[in-house]
């Protein structure tokens, strides 16, 4: 249930999740690199101020959730060399992340 | 569009294994930083040091060591808020002030 | 006279060491800091080192407990051995014969500094934050750590509010060692993942 200081969580540990590709300029934490990307959450984290926000010294309020979203390291590069059992694992906030069936 | 500091995954060449012990300037540019950070001053926080880091340019970003550019952006903080102004901070360092070995 | 070619430069080697000076001045004669504030500070992050994260390391080697409450909540259990580590967010994450665990934070230098303190120069580095999200064990490599093919890689981003450091396996060999000595074992590379240590010692 949101408040007036924290978003709802929309996703739980094992909801697979596409981060949006979306590309605006100014000050982000969502790597360029998972952009597009599908992924599984890991865990939530809590919800905490946009950095987004925070950068120009506004209250990054209401807090966002923040997920660790597991990527398979051969869905982030097409021509992955290594273990295809690799993974990585980013903090992405909410706002980033869309339901994938 | 790509930022420049956004660098996952682009080709680069061996991680120089560097071990830099850091000179005393740069130990009190740390300390400021977490000073001025802290939750009982709160004059900057670390997304705008770090939006003004990542909006140096590509030559500058690369060129300028780890605690130059966190210099660089506590001054950018610090005048955007109005702790200090440009002017103020010309003639101080034109008085050439001791080094900061206190 | 009047010589251009002697006005002082406003650039070069020194640039932002006189800039600190001058900020630390003006902060002080403003009343936000004292110079004694930046000493203390300053020496407070130079007691913090890489030992402390192997104190955890040692106890959730002989407590299977308290592995469990590090993996569960890694500040909790730093507060717990009387580790003062501020508003740190701490998420540990062990290695286990299966998985290895690498740290980085590819979009700046994000590191559990009020544990662990400063990290490397190589941590910042541009090649170490581009490359160990694309081909880690080619960068593992670097550091003289090859993992046998079978081993599955997680790499961690430190992009948001956590920080992270990595549980490694207690080397063989090391039955009935007290804390201490184990703790000695830990090495800072380790705990970020570039460095295993010994299987056997």
């Amino acid at each position: 249930m949101g408040t007036a200081d924290a978003i709802a969580p929309r996703f739980r540990a094992g909801d697979r999740v596409r981060v949006r590709a979306a590309y605006p300029p100014g000050h982000l934490r969502t790597p360029y690199y998972c952009r597009g990307r599908v992924g599984v959450v890991e865990r939530l984290c809590g919800a905490f101020a946009n950095p987004e926000e925070l950068a120009y010294n506004r209250s990054g309020l209401p807090a966002q959730p923040l997920y660790r979203v597991r990527f398979r390291t051969a869905d982030l590069w097409p021509d992955y060399a290594e273990n295809r059992e690799d993974v990585v694992e980013i903090e992405i906030y909410q706002h980033w992340l869309e339901q994938v069936a | 569009m790509r930022s420049h500091h956004d660098l996952g995954g682009l080709p680069a060449g061996r991680v120089e294994r560097d071990e830099h012990e850091y000179a005393q300037w740069e130990q009190r540019v740390d300390a400021l930083m977490m000073l001025l950070s802290h939750k009982d001053r709160q004059l900057l926080r670390v997304d705008e040091l770090r939006r003004n880091i990542e909006a140096l340019g590509a030559e500058a970003y690369d060129r300028m060591s780890y605690y130059e550019r966190w210099m660089h952006a506590i001054v950018q903080v610090l005048i955007q808020r109005g702790v200090i102004t440009i002017d103020e901070l010309g003639r101080k360092m034109a008085e050439g002030v001791q080094d900061g070995n206190r | 006279m009047n010589d251009p070619g002697e006005l002082p430069s406003g650039d070069g080697a020194g640039y932002y060491r006189r800039m600190q000076a001058a900020v630390e001045e003006l902060l002080i004669l403003k009343g936000v800091v004292t110079a004694d504030d930046v000493d203390r500070q300053v020496e407070a992050m130079a007691g913090r080192d890489y030992t402390r994260g192997a104190k955890m390391v040692a106890r959730a080697w002989v407590d299977p407990a308290y592995q469990a409450r590090v993996l569960a909540d890694g500040s909790a259990a730093a507060a717990e051995l009387g580790l003062e580590i501020g508003p740190l967010r701490l998420i540990v994450v062990a290695n286990t014969p299966e998985v290895h665990n690498v740290i980085v934070c590819t979009l700046c230098s994000c590191y559990p500094r009020m544990l662990l303190g400063i990290p490397p120069e190589w941590y910042k580095s541009r090649a170490y934050r581009s490359r160990v999200v694309r081909e880690p064990r080619a960068v593992l490599a670097e550091f003289g750590t090859r993992l046998p093919e079978h081993i599955r890689i997680r790499v961690h981003d430190s992009t948001a509010d956590m920080r992270y450091m990595v549980l490694p396996m207690r080397p063989a060999g090391t039955a009935g060692w007290s804390e201490e000595r184990l703790a000695s074992l830990v090495t800072r590379d380790a705990l970020i993942g570039v460095a295993q240590l010994p299987e056997t010692v």
